[in-house]
């Protein structure tokens, strides 16, 4: 195959605009990624590479009695076909628990499940050899009902059976009673991740037997210990170097081509570069865990909460993934931002025959979110108060007691969010001649000039922990290096925290300017030569690789102070950086640091986590178990067609506090996507199954919102400083896709006086056809 | 099959090319230009959007050797050396990426857009990139991005 391009690697990030914490430069690969020359991992290309593809199970639940793979390697350009027999390590793997084998062995669990790899010299190639090869199955009944699994009926698709995790949460008298019963059953679909950028990366066997793995993930280091246990390589033969991530928002957690590349590579000595398309995507990563949710909620006749009682179940499919951590969150959340004396709560996350469900942008904290603010709303008709009102003399403040024990001790401003989206003035009613239709629910497709459309309003907050929890040991490792280049102070921050689109490497550059008065700084490709620096999820990497490359700047600060005490024979007490000076407190501007570094290099690499949380007691799921709340609030304005069941979301306004926005501007674009993922759940975002089988994975069948779909956002920020959390800030990433779709439900209810307790909510959910 | 084809203004050729491949495979795996973005690969992200002489089209649903003698200008195309044109600046400083992955596609729509409406309305912004999906930003500050470029090249001082 001819072929003239260069290799594509991730290289340092050198574009630099001036700006500290609380300015919002440009993003250092900002210019690559409008010039198209932004190396993302399925832009990778190596010389002599071969393309990799993957044979997947096309039953949900099925034995395998054979492989037959003769007549795949006889077809020309194969370079080689591979089976769970050839996996030289550990055939499982796994988040939290490894159950998942890398190649399935005598039973695949669901439809999509890897069975085999080709390594071939063209997709094509690939392609056609997958055809021809022969897998005798016998067919068997899936488990799909994630409400028998939980219970102990159905066939055990594991060896523990299919019960992954129960939380149990027991808060306050568990027989309370009160005046006022209002009872509920939802139903929150399976949402997909759907980033832009499909799963892909390339493998190039090293020479001492290892493997250098470029890829898009969110995490390096569980994916480099995972790799290397499949491999059966110790740890410093399987080097991960993160390439330019398309998008993650959770569904790039879990491995998906890293180990199948590999093998392929060690396999061929040759280097595998592998890309799904967007099929292949819809099978190749987790989804939201679908739910089931069951509530009643007790108040007195003014409104206030006396108990909440929940059951919640989430389908985690037919692999744990992080599925214990949803049920965890979903558990410990699920009353939601409110003060409740009493509760009662159990969360179980099971095993079915379904998709593989893991981790998705509000994990857990979205399912109950929508079932919570729908019991608030009816709660608010049962006792004739208005929507905001009843949920402010229910909000959670600052000292607030969890249903976990857990004194919220940072600011919980639900109260204010909720009266600012109140506040905000309303989008006027598109009905004066002449109508805009293309404002319209249907739009463009001219279905109504305004007959038969009705304008809802709906309110919902939400609330969402922030970092690992449950006594993890969450921290993250930051290298920061300071010397003159050209005759210029600069400076260089590594880390192996994956950049997903988020901005993280933009913080980065702000934070050393602020901390070191260093202008020029230049972002290393992050990778596995520099200790772990946990997830890409949790909104946590601002709060913990911020606080890292913090602390990092400030142990490299006291070297500098210490190098100009030796140097210029002054106090290292009082010293300061400001704009590329030595400042004394004392004495003023001492000198350029350009001159007290001269050929010197500080160079200073640290360990930095947060505050420890503890594990839930297993019987009252009692316990300190979060490490930072973080809270957001939705008003949506909905125009609903009543006879097509058409919603145009005219308005959506959001308010959150993020504690200290570094970037405001990066804080408005994380709102804006978190909000546009919302709305996408609550009126067309749905992986639907049936019989454990995908029936739409294609952007033509799986829709996600347009430019057209999405309406103008007021949104405002406040900023209360969290005293235990680097600068103060606050998890930003994940609150607002957890109020989004409850607001824009409740506006669709207001609208057509319907009971909608499932989301997304689709036509004829509002036709009743 | 071979493919002689104008990108970028400049005479390219692809050997070796299968019937089944795309404008978009060849850009991407045979020529060494991978800035055209393939999300979906079935028409319906607009990540792959590039001028097929002058009209933009989805790459991934053009046959390559439909572009036999035609010309093809890629988001690599269109800033000139170091210059970014007036749509590629306003997408950064406006903050219209985050991962990037729809910014070359909507880039060349944009770019479009305004060669067409010099001064285009919301609805025609949210119209003409109707067919481009982005799952990060939530649009705000893409339609801002076009909104900047607009008046930067109605000022005309930095129209090109
Ligand atoms: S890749 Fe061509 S439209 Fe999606
Ligand atoms: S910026 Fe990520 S898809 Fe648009």
């Amino acid at each position: 195959m001819s072929k003239s391009a260069p290799v594509r690697t991730p290289t340092d990030l050198t574009s630099s605009v001036a700006g500290g914490i609380g300015a919002s430069p440009q993003r250092p690969d900002g210019n690559l990624k409008v010039r198209g020359e932004f190396a993302y991992a399925s832009d990778l290309w190596h010389e002599d590479m071969i393309w990799g593809a993957t044979l997947r199970s096309p039953h949900p639940y099925a034995r395998i009695r054979s492989i037959d793979i003769t007549e795949a390697l006889k077809v020309p350009g194969v370079y080689a076909v591979l089976t769970h027999s050839d996996v030289p390590g550990k055939n499982l793997y796994g988040l939290e628990h490894p159950d998942q084998p890398v190649l399935a062995v005598d039973v695949v669990r669901y439809q999509g499940e890897p069975v085999a790899l080709v390594g071939a010299d063209h997709p094509e190639t690939a392609r056609r050899a997958m055809e021809r090869i022969a897998v005798d199955y016998e067919v068997l009944e899936p488990v799909v009902d994630m409400e028998d699994a939980a219970h102990g009926r159905g066939t055990p698709l594991h060896p523990g059976g299919n019960l992954v995790r129960h939380v149990p949460i027991r808060h306050g008298d568990q027989q309370v009673t009160a005046e006022v019963v209002v009872t509920g059953e939802y139903e929150v679909g399976m949402q997909d991740q759907a980033f832009l950028g499909p799963e892909s990366g390339l493998a190039v066997p090293g020479e001492d037997g290892g493997i250098d793995l470029y890829v898009a993930t969110q995490w390096l280091h569980v994916d480099q210990k995972q790799v290397a246990q499949a491999l059966g390589l110790p740890l410093d033969k399987v080097r991960l170097t993160l390439s330019g991530v398309g998008g993650a928002f959770g569904g790039r957690e879990d491995l998906s081509m890293q180990v199948h590349a590999s093998l392929l590579a060690l396999h061929t000595g040759k280097p595998v570069k592998m890309v799904y398309n967007r099929l292949e995507s819809f099978y190749g990563h987790v989804h939201r865990h679908p739910a089931k949710l069951y509530y009643e909620h007790g108040a007195d006749r003014d409104g206030r909460l006396v108990y909440v009682k929940c059951r919640i179940y989430l389908d985690g499919g037919a692999y744990a993934s992080s599925t214990p951590a949803v049920v965890a969150n979903a558990a410990t959340l699920g009353v939601g931002p409110y003060d409740v004396p009493n509760a009662t709560v159990d969360c179980w996350g099971v095993y079915t025959n379904n998709p593989p469900c893991g981790a998705m942008r509000g994990f857990g904290a979205v399912q109950a979110g929508f079932a919570y603010e729908s019991q608030m709303d009816k709660l608010a008709a049962a006792v004739g108060l208005d929507p905001v009102e009843v949920r402010i003399r229910n909000a959670m403040h600052e000292g607030s007691l969890m249903p976990t024990g857990q004194v919220v001790d940072s600011a919980a401003p639900v109260a204010e969010l909720l009266r600012r989206v109140k506040d905000k003035p309303l989008p006027p009613v598109n009905r004066t001649e002449p109508v805009d239709i293309r404002e319209m629910p249907g739009g463009a497709s001219n279905t109504t000039h305004g007959e038969g459309v009705v304008r809802g309003i709906g309110y919902a907050v939400g609330i969402k922990n922030v970092c690992f929890s449950e006594g993890y040991d969450d921290f993250s490792t930051a290298r920061v290096r300071v010397q003159v280049i050209g005759g210029e102070l600069s400076a260089l921050a590594h880390t192996a925290a994956c950049e997903v689109g988020q901005g993280l490497v933009t913080i980065m550059q702000q934070i050393v300017r602020t901390e070191l008065g260093v202008e020029r700084v230049t972002i290393a490709p992050m990778d596995t030569t520099i200790g772990n620096g946990g997830s890409t999820s949790a909104s946590r990497q601002t709060y913990v690789t911020g606080g890292a490359v913090r602390s990092a700047c400030q142990t490299v600060r006291g070297r500098l102070f210490e190098l100009a005490a030796r140097k210029l024979g002054v106090d290292a007490v009082g010293l300061s950086l400001h704009g590329g000076k030595l400042v004394s407190d004392l004495h003023g501007v001492l000198a350029d640091l350009v001159d007290v570094l001269g050929d010197d290099v500080v160079d200073e690499t640290v360990e930095w986590r947060h505050r420890a949380t503890e594990s839930l007691d297993p019987v009252t799921g009692q316990g300190n178990a979060h490490v930072q709340y973080g809270f957001a609030a939705h008003r949506a304005v909905v125009d609903v067609d009543v006879e097509l069941g058409l919603v145009k979301v005219v308005e959506l306004d959001c308010a959150q506090d993020v504690g200290k926005a570094l970037n405001p501007e990066a804080v408005l674009g994380q709102i804006q996507g978190g909000s546009a993922q919302g709305l996408g759940l609550a009126v067309m975002e749905e992986i639907q199954t049936s019989g454990g089988k995908i029936r739409n994975p294609s952007f033509t069948d799986y829709l996600i919102p347009t430019v057209l779909d999405m309406p103008p956002m007021s949104i405002d920020v406040l900023e209360l400083a969290d005293p235990h959390a680097p600068y103060g800030i606050r998890g930003v990433g994940e609150p607002p896709t957890i109020s989004s779709t409850p607001a824009i439900v409740a506006a669709i209810r207001a609208a057509t006086g319907l009971a909608l307790t499932r989301a997304p909510v689709r036509p004829e959910h509002i036709t009743g056809t | 099959m071979r493919v002689n084809v104008t990108i970028n203004g400049d005479q390219r050729q692809a050997d070796d090319v299968w019937e089944g491949e795309s404008l978009l495979y060849m850009l991407r795996e045979r020529l060494g230009l991978p800035g055209s973005k393939n999300a979906c690969e079935q028409g319906e992200c607009g990540s792959c959007t590039v001028y097929l002489d002058d009209v933009p089209v989805c790459a991934c649903l053009v046959a390559a050797g439909q572009c036999q003698g035609r010309e093809v200008r890629t988001v690599e195309g269109l800033a000139a050396g170091d210059d970014l044109d007036p749509v590629q600046r306003s997408f950064v400083e406006a903050g219209a990426v985050q991962c990037g992955f729809c910014t070359p596609g909507l880039v060349v729509a944009a770019h479009d857009l305004l060669r067409r409406v010099p001064e285009p309305s919301d609805p025609e912004i949210r119209e003409a990139l109707a067919g481009n999906l982005c799952r990060c930003t939530g649009y705000e500050k893409i339609l801002d991005a076009v909104r900047l470029a607009a008046t930067r090249q109605a000022s005309g001082a930095e129209a090109r």
